[in-house]
């Protein structure tokens, strides 16, 4: 007889949201992996229909407290562009400096409280607390900093209130972004620090060769926007044809659609496909922080995706301070944007990568339908096939070792499980 | 003196509110050393058995499953706090509560039958007994901090029950109402976020949810002339 073994999380640690993990395998042989969604649907596709366009930012926003400048940013630009607004100059530059911010304090909480737990074998950033103090102190710092940013350009950290369709309600003096200059600084050598510390963990040897998906911002490192989305393999398409190069596949085990390119398969999304689509563009700080570790042109690795989200962080610490130095509060907090029908793509990179929008407009500005493809979903499919591959490799480990680095794995990719459960959009009464 | 149990328990949500907790960097080391947090999943993999001295729960019902699991929560939990406007109304997500069953079916769908959800998202009170309700969306950070601490000690929190129009005075905000025209939900809505927006030039939209007997019926009657939008009354 062969011997059966199934390896499960039913509630995954360390994640934003509610997943869990199966891993069934039969003698040495993986017979099935999955990574179980269930945290609850909550459909604002559907509720989103009717409202006014001006609301997408404020309702979408609530899909996520880890990112929701991400949420914000690309409905903005959808609805931007059905209008044919051009939100440019320095409006612009305080998009990129709030979206600098969520990076800051998103990649932070990760890197230190998430991920880097799982490399020193400890349960939480507390228990890093008890025997490396000043690690977490400047985690803290680090993470408030990216805070600070967000609230003073959005208002607050937590689903900023200053963001709309157009720009913004009101706009910082020049004083206010200048008086966060002497903490970027500071941050800007811990995240240095930061980088140097986590190049140093010890990391599994394990490749996977999966196609790296980033949106292309003419010259830029994509944060903010981009009108293109390009690949590893070549793929080079304007954001409007999404879907025609994206599908969503539903599975049972997942309350999240599986995105999957077009008869190319499992794609990757995020700070590993920004650095290696992208890398020349980074800030020159960051690339020498890069360099200075040695880290490769293309991370295959997905367990050093740690070191790269340090060095995006650095990356948003010098780009902050440079859109500050070159800040002149505008005279107008926003560009006027009427209510026309039509069709609106908007993209931009959250911290776990590509966020898509689509909306579908009618006359008078009410949403008709509404499209949201955020980056976990996108990238489900990749999780799987590490863990399928992860688990062929290192079916030797003892059952609790095995588990504890099936759940690393997973949380290689940062996932965001709220993010990825929003957009199912029936509702089933079954009471 | 054996530590209060702290658990942090996740419903459906953003996991804003509980991102609040993480984001308090200054007395994070602090409430770590004051407290046992003994489940907060989204900060540690470390769980510790309840009974718990206090609970804290982020998210609204949407399940049958979920409406079992607040019964067990409720059980482990010797005080609960609801938190945010998803626990405490049943959030964003309860804008499905007023959409008519029959258009949701009509919808294109691949699978329904994969998914198990609940007509209505309720607010955990709608559940279980909810010993201190906390609003926001997403809840104020320094108001979490006052309301665990309260509880812990045996005190009654001091979160203020006035209208947003409260803080705006006090802030110094001049009324967005009368002195831009702009329509704002602030004189029916829960304190607790500083007048944030009214100091950012915007009306309040009302994601503390509505204060304790709001006097709805005069909202709509705030005289709002033309006029005053273009009138600069600073």
């Amino acid at each position: 007889m062969t011997a059966t073994k199934t390896i499960r999380t039913d509630y995954l640690a360390r994640v934003e949201g509610e997943g869990g993990m199966l891993v069934k395998m039969r003698g040495g042989t993986v017979t099935d992996v999955k990574l179980r969604i269930y945290e609850p649907p909550r459909f604002f596709e559907a509720f989103l229909r009717g409202r006014p366009f001006t609301e997408a930012p404020d309702i979408t926003a609530r899909i996520c407290g880890i990112c929701p400048v991400a949420y914000q940013m690309s409905s903005c630009l959808a609805m931007e562009s059905i209008a044919g607004a051009e939100v440019g100059g320095q409006l612009r530059a305080l998009r990129r400096l709030l979206y600098c911010g969520e990076w800051i304090e998103s990649h932070t909480l990760h890197v230190y409280m998430l991920h880097a737990p799982d490399f020193l074998g400890l349960a939480s950033a507390v228990e890093l607390a008890q025997t490396s103090p000043e690690l977490v102190e400047r985690a803290l710092r680090l993470k408030k900093i990216g805070n600070d940013v967000m609230r003073v350009v959005g208002g607050r950290e937590v689903h900023p209130i200053n963001v709309r369709v157009g720009g913004w309600y009101s706009v910082p003096s020049k004083a206010q972004l200048q008086a966060l200059v002497p903490d970027l600084e500071w941050a800007l050598e811990a995240s240095r620090e930061t980088v140097r510390l986590v190049a140093g963990l010890q990391f599994p040897s394990f490749e996977q060769d999966v196609e790296l998906v980033a949106l292309d911002a003419d010259g830029e490192y994509p944060i903010d926007r981009g009108s293109r989305l390009i690949s590893s393999r070549g793929l080079d398409f304007p954001i409007e044809e999404f879907y025609d190069r994206v599908e969503e596949l539903h599975v049972e085990h997942s309350n999240a659609l599986h995105a999957v390119l077009r008869g190319r398969g499992a794609y990757l999304v995020g700070p590993c496909a920004r650095h290696a689509l992208h890398g020349h563009l980074l800030s020159p700080q960051a690339r020498e922080a890069a360099a200075e570790v040695g880290l490769e042109p293309v991370v295959r690795n997905p367990f050093r995706s740690i070191v790269v989200r340090a060095v995006e962080v650095v990356h948003a610490c010098e780009e902050a301070l440079r859109l500050i130095a070159a800040y002149e509060p505008p005279a107008e907090p926003a560009v006027a944007v009427a209510p026309r029908a039509g069709i609106g793509h908007g993209a931009s990179e959250a911290p776990r990568g590509v966020l898509y929008h689509r909306y579908r407009l009618a006359d008078d500005g009410s949403i008709v339908d509404a499209k949201i493809v955020p980056p976990t979903s996108q990238n489900q499919r990749s999780i799987e096939d590490d863990l399928f591959a992860f688990v062929t490799e290192n079916a030797g480990l003892p059952d609790d070792e095995l588990r504890h680095r099936c759940e690393q794995a997973i949380r290689n990719y940062d996932p965001c499980i709220s993010c990825a459960t929003h957009f199912l959009t029936l509702e089933v009464e079954r009471t | 003196m054996r530590k209060p149990k702290l658990a942090v328990w996740k419903f459906s949500s953003c996991d804003g509110c509980q991102l609040s907790l993480l984001d308090c960097e200054d007395e994070l080391l602090e409430v770590a050393g004051a407290v046992e947090i003994a489940y907060f999943l989204e900060a540690s993999s470390a769980t510790v058995k309840g009974p718990y001295d206090l609970v804290l729960v982020e998210g609204s019902i949407t399940t049958p499953h979920d409406a079992e699991r607040i019964h067990q929560i409720r059980r482990s939990a010797k005080t609960l706090v609801s938190i945010g406007a998803c626990a405490t109304t049943g959030g964003i997500q309860a804008l499905r509560n007023f959409a008519h069953v029959g258009e949701f079916v009509s919808a294109v769908y691949a699978h329904p039958d994969y998914i198990s959800t609940l007509r209505k998202s309720t607010a955990i009170a709608d559940h279980v007994p909810v010993d201190f309700e906390l609003q926001g969306c997403p809840i104020n950070k320094a108001q979490l901090l006052e309301v665990a601490g309260a509880l812990l000690a045996g005190r009654r929190p001091n979160v203020p029950r006035h209208s947003v129009c409260v803080e705006c005075k006090s802030a110094g905000v001049p009324c967005v109402m009368v002195s831009r025209g702009i329509a704002c939900l602030g004189p029916v809505t829960q304190a607790g976020c500083g007048a944030l927006c009214p100091l950012y030039a915007r009306g309040c939209f009302g994601c503390f949810g509505p204060k304790d007997q709001p006097n709805l019926a005069a909202l709509p009657s705030v005289p709002m002339p033309t006029a005053f939008r273009e009138v600069n009354f600073r």
